[in-house]
């Protein structure tokens, strides 16, 4: 029991020892964040002032005026559409693209340059990749098609390289000591071991294409963004909210899809 | 002699079924969306000539015009993303805690929490950019917010993730030494999650540095802004310089993200 009493405050170890690297962390954002409302003009009369513009606004969006459905139904399928041909020809692109930018199965001079392309497919926003397409293809859906291609190899190729990658090699060895070819090498050992994974990426991706084809239209790459964005500049606040409102629906339901697609897988 | 008569089978009849389903669901939405698309194929086949018209209309590059205007739009950009990055804390947090089953036992806390999370995410960021700017005005603001409204989703769910996956041991302890539901909070659920959460709000803002690139296309400031006016004068050499402007500060975030987060896992 002395030994106990004798112990001072000093020679107490804090279970709890201050992170000064995250405190540090913490006071850097503070200082940023004065810094940048300052710089930027960010003030509070300003946000008050937009508040009141809030309220006005979503006066004017309640009760969403489903009354022009034809035009939301012409824009959602045509959405839809871009969706599905840009999902389907992207992501069957990017199983030749991926294969080819894996490292254990391709040699470096194929898989650096292949690489490079993904990563300048994933480097731009998908709607400045719609810029250049509705200059180069015209306004449209085409348009829209071409960038959310584009947009899915960047992202698919790249998981679908890494997951090749990640592969184990015995089923390879075993599948190529029966003299098997290149072809049924990739059928019968690669493709059972990554499939369940690919088909995880691959509803990620169509959710994502979806979201984005509702948006491409904006810049004029077909689908329900433009139909948006001219309610958007005729003001017809209630239209706006209908076709949101439907936006959201339709990617709720294609969540509650995913997740039957995923069971099944 | 017993004969073996029956003969392995990976699937079960109704996983086969349930597979074909899946597939056939699939082509009959692919084959629908070809044949009712509408695309000029003059266009489609045009495109190439026109992309090498585009290419040489941005050719050569203007350099001189980056201090003109891209340099202060591109350092406002990288504000609206990380300021964006930063206001989204404060909705994202409280949502991913209400979501995590392990700290809010309510099944309507995570109802309302998952409502929140999905339609921040269903709405994408040009059309929340289109809402704050017919709110707020043009200019960063509405930047700042159409980022920090849309990473919510993002950021709340991820982040409501990996608290769920936390082991429990240490807030058990804690609890049982009755400290207060704070003291739980941050030395029983934070240290758990920190490198998580870092690692999520890192990647966030390296998306965000690519949306915040965009959002001046409807008026929301930023890069955005001058890319647009450039584009609306046909002056494509000033947009090759925003393009390459944009190019290599996403390039440098990623750069960055990806070793800070190396060091943090």
């Amino acid at each position: 029991m002395a030994g106990l009493n004798k112990q001072t405050a000093s020679t107490q170890h804090n279970p709890f020892p201050r992170n000064w690297w995250v405190s540090g962390l913490w006071l850097v954002a503070a200082i940023y964040l004065v810094y940048s409302v300052n710089a930027m003009g960010l003030d509070w009369d300003r946000f008050t002032a937009g508040l009141g513009h809030a309220d006005n606004l979503l006066s004017r969006m309640f009760p969403p005026n489903f009354s022009r459905w034809e035009l939301l139904l012409e824009g959602l399928i045509e959405s839809l559409e871009i969706a599905v041909i840009s999902s389907v020809v992207g992501i069957f692109l990017s199983l030749f693209i991926g294969l080819l930018a894996a490292r254990n199965f391709m040699p470096n001079w194929i898989s650096t340059p292949v690489r490079g392309f993904i990563a300048l497919c994933r480097s731009f926003h998908p709607v400045i990749i719609a810029i250049l397409f509705v200059k180069s293809v015209g306004f449209g859906a085409l348009a829209g098609i071409l960038t959310l291609v584009i947009a899915t190899i960047g992202f698919i190729a790249k998981l679908f390289a890494e997951a090749i990658e990640e592969i184990s090699f015995k089923q390879v060895e075993a599948i190529r000591a029966t003299g098997a070819s290149f072809v049924s090498v990739i059928l019968f050992a690669v493709m059972p071991q990554v499939f369940s994974r690919f088909i995880g990426f691959a509803t990620y991706q169509f959710d994502s294409n979806l979201r984005n084809s509702t948006m491409v239209g904006i810049v004029g790459a077909g689908g329900l963004g433009g139909t948006l964005f001219s309610a958007f500049q005729r003001f017809d606040y209630d239209f706006v909210a209908a076709i949101l409102i439907t936006i959201i629906a339709l990617i709720l339901f294609w969540e509650f899809l995913s997740t039957l697609v995923r069971r099944i897988f | 002699m017993q004969k073996i008569d029956h003969h392995w089978q990976r699937f079960t009849l109704k996983q086969k079924l349930s597979r074909f389903t899946v597939y056939l669901f699939f082509i009959v939405a692919l084959v629908l969306s070809v044949r009712t698309v509408e695309i000029i194929p003059e266009f489609f086949f045009d495109a190439p000539e026109q992309m090498v018209d585009l290419f040489s209309r941005m050719w050569p590059i203007d350099f001189a015009f980056y201090p003109i205007s891209v340099h202060d739009a591109m350092i406002e950009t990288l504000n609206i993303a990380t300021l964006g990055t930063l206001f989204t804390l404060i909705f994202s947090i409280p949502l991913a805690l209400m979501n995590a089953s392990n700290i809010v036992a309510s099944p309507w806390a995570h109802w309302i929490a998952r409502f929140f999370l999905v339609s921040s995410r269903s709405v994408n960021s040009l059309v929340w950019a289109l809402l704050f700017v017919a709110i707020f005005g043009p200019g960063v603001l509405a930047g700042v917010l159409a980022i920090a409204f849309r990473s919510v989703g993002f950021v709340g769910k991820l982040l409501s993730e990996a608290l769920e996956e936390i082991d429990m041991g240490s807030v058990e302890a804690l609890r049982a030494t009755g400290a207060p539901w704070g003291a739980v909070m941050l030395k029983g659920y934070w240290p758990q999650v920190k490198p998580a959460f870092f690692s999520i709000v890192l990647f966030r803002w390296d998306i965000n540095v690519r949306e915040s690139a965009v959002l001046g296309l409807v008026g929301a400031g930023g890069i955005g802004v001058v890319l647009n006016d450039s584009m609306n004068l046909f002056q494509w050499q000033q947009v090759a310089m925003s393009l390459l402007a944009i190019f290599a500060v996403v390039v440098a975030a990623e750069v960055v993200v990806v070793n800070i987060r190396k060091r943090l896992i």
